[in-house]
């Protein structure tokens, strides 16, 4: 259905530009890219495009120019419908905060992406639930009535970690993530970013990380400061 | 759209406490139209249901409606009466096939007491052209014999040989102008017939005669209760006027002319009236009044349907974080709307489904006291056209006001991107 790559990158930006309505430029990129399979770590400022970037590459933005090629979709060109399909099929996102539905379970929450992709709902199979519970498992919640729980008594520790449980329901390429540790403490960010990798890994996903906090970058195979790329640097 | 239909459901749940009450708003504001319009169509099939087979009624001129009401559903009082000669001219007319001569003015114990005689068993009609029936005894013979209506009975506790005493005038309280002395019996009960018969004493036309006997200056005669029983026997009791004539045609095809005949009478004036057509009279002098009420109650209702487009749009600004992550993992602005406008729908589908529901219950409740008080059935039937209608309708409006904060969703998930700064 979708145009099919066999090119080695999962994300390639080129001669990006962008700018939120009235608003002065925020991004103006000449090249970013993430390889297959990549784990990525995007730094930069608070306030300096990094989530609008992200909003462009999940295709729920549109640049003003350049291309953003997804998986060989180039989302600057495509329709919204279809940008919203390549999103549905091939993207994993997870937030900061508040990732989850408040009135699905753990697992209603985990299995969500499927209802609006049938390729990834194809991929998990008939089980959905007892691959959201495997995943669960895997990102170390296990316990069985922390699954019955309402998702808004979870610890903010537990709704990360469901949040990447269902970034990565049905094999997703890429998992993109928006700061997702920002709000643990240490110990719990380095282990959450550790069972991320090792997920993503596992599937074969490229995992494009973002922070603001450098001394993450120890954890992933490459490195990216968006100051230095983003010509319309902010002084924000 | 099962997955959508799902999470719109699970949606409400979540949020049931405003739910239930914007339902609740819905299904009060159904349930008032529905009992409106049942109301309504219950009091024109009562009233149509009360006569049939009767081609003309036939009394002292005044407005048609007004000869309708007191001489079918006894309401009101007549005017003036008609002089037994010319009921005699009218029922020997060429073109009449039978007559009934009905004298009314009478009470007993808040019944009205009307005089009549063999013909009203033989030729009154109610309902689909149904006639009087006897739960127990006989058509009065003697001149101090009573046939009672159900509610009678019922309601009084009457039965077969139980006296009665029957009194001059109206009202319930007619201690003093009572005539002990003219005591009747009763001969005969009616089964039920859900009309004003119900509610009837039937009597004859000379016992009429005789209840008023030492009354005929209109106020008492101080030596009337000394006239015993059979000095009254020995009266004519020959009515010197009646109420009102109901009458069947040889010829249906001949109504308008022998209508207008009776109406250009030449000795006595005279009104003839074609019952079917005073009912639509009446019901053109009530229509004013039902359509304002409907209209009340169909503007309730879209007070209902914007107590849902209003809860779900103060809805909006905390479920924004919500549609953003639906978008993230691959909903489309189209699911977002879908979602909303479903909610909207299920509140406006429970609501009117509730609505109808409480409405039944009501009827169930309520409606064998209206049917005994006003001789009104609500349509006791169960639900039918109107209440499906009224579903589809308030289901659709539903849909069509969530479509509003559907759209504002809509636009603010293309405008907010991924990050909702909250
Ligand atoms: N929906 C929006 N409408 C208008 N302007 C926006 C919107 N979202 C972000 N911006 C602006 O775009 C710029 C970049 O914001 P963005 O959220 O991408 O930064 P960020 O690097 O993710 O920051 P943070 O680290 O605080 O999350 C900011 O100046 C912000 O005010
Ligand atoms: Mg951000």
């Amino acid at each position: 259905m979708q145009p099919e790559t066999a090119g080695t990158d999962a994300i390639r930006v080129d001669n990006l530009r962008f700018a939120w309505p009235g608003h002065p430029p925020v991004l103006d990129i000449e090249r970013f890219t993430l390889h297959r399979g990549e784990k990525l770590f995007l730094r930069g400022p608070s306030g300096s495009g990094k989530s609008t970037l992200l909003g462009l590459i999940a295709g729920v933005l549109s640049p003003e120019t350049g291309t953003v090629d997804v998986l060989g979709n180039d989302m600057a060109t495509l329709s919204a419908a279809k940008r919203d399909r390549v999103r549905a099929d091939h993207l994993g996102v997870i937030f900061q905060m508040f990732n989850l539905v408040p009135y699905l379970s753990v697992t209603g929450n985990v299995t969500l992406p499927l209802h609006f992709s049938p390729a990834r709902r194809a991929k998990v199979g008939k089980d959905a639930e007892g691959e959201a519970r495997r995943l669960l498992g895997r990102l170390g919640l296990t316990n069985e009535t922390l699954l019955g729980r309402r998702v808004s008594d979870l610890s903010v520790g537990q709704q990360q970690r469901v949040a990447a449980a269902r970034a990565l329901m049905g094999g997703p390429d890429i998992v993109i993530a928006d700061e997702p540790t920002s709000a643990l403490d240490a110990d719990a960010r380095d282990r959450f970013i550790e069972l991320l990798s090792e997920e993503a890994g596992r599937t074969g996903a490229a995992l494009l990380f973002v922070s603001h906090d450098a001394s993450l970058a120890r954890l992933f195979d490459r490195a990216v400061d968006l100051s230095e790329i983003n010509k319309a640097g902010v002084s924000a | 759209m099962k997955a959508l239909f799902a999470l719109a459901w699970k949606s409400l749940l979540n949020r049931r406490a405003s739910v239930l009450l914007t339902l609740l708003a819905v299904a009060l504001s159904v349930a008032l139209f529905l009992g409106v319009d049942k109301a309504r169509t219950g009091a024109r099939e009562g009233f149509g249901h009360t006569i049939s087979g009767t081609d003309l009624i036939i009394g002292a001129p005044t407005g048609s409606v007004n000869l309708l009401l007191y001489s079918v559903f006894r309401m009101g009082n007549a005017t003036a009466e008609i002089s037994w000669p010319t009921y005699q001219e009218l029922a020997t007319r060429d073109d009449i096939a039978w007559t009934v001569p009905i004298s009314l003015g009478d009470s007993h114990r808040g019944f009205r007491v009307m005089g009549t005689n063999h013909a009203y068993f033989e030729h009154y009609q109610y309902g689909r052209g149904q006639s009087l029936r006897f739960a127990k005894g006989v058509e009065m013979d003697d001149l101090f014999d009573a046939v009672i209506g159900a509610d009678v009975a019922r309601e009084l506790g009457y039965d077969i040989g139980t006296p009665l005493v029957l009194s001059h005038g109206l009202g319930k309280a007619d201690f003093g102008s009572g005539h002990e002395n003219r005591p009747f019996r009763v001969v005969g009960i009616l089964a039920p017939t859900g009309t004003p018969v119900d509610r009837t004493v039937i009597v004859s036309l000379e016992a009429i005669t005789a209840i008023h006997v030492g009354w005929e200056t209109g106020a008492k005669n101080p030596l009337s209760d000394s006239i015993t029983e059979d000095m009254i026997r020995s009266f004519n009791l020959t009515p010197k006027t009646i109420t009102a004539v109901y009458a069947g045609l040889k010829r249906k095809g001949t109504i308008l002319r022998t209508r207008r005949e009776i109406n250009t009478n030449k000795g006595e004036p005279l009104m003839a009236i074609i019952p079917g057509e005073a009912l639509a009279e009446l019901w053109s002098v009530t229509a004013m009044a039902e359509r304002a009420l409907l209209a009340v109650s169909i503007f309730v209702i879209a007070v209902g349907v914007v107590s849902i487009l209003t809860s779900i749009l103060t809805s909006l600004n905390e479920r924004r974080r919500e549609m953003s992550i639906l978008r993230a993992v691959g909903a489309r602005p189209g699911h977002i709307f879908g979602l909303l406008t479903l909610e909207a729908g299920l509140i406006g589908f429970l609501g009117a489904l509730l609505g109808i529901l409480i409405v039944h219950v009501l009827i169930l409740i309520a409606g064998p006291m209206v049917m005994q008080r006003y001789g009104i059935s609500l349509g006791g039937t169960g639900p039918g056209m109107t209440d499906l209608l009224t579903l589809l309708a308030v289901t659709g409006a539903s849909l069509l006001a969530g479509a509003i904060p559907a759209w504002a969703a809509f636009r603010r998930s293309l405008a907010d991107g991924l990050s909702v700064k909250l």
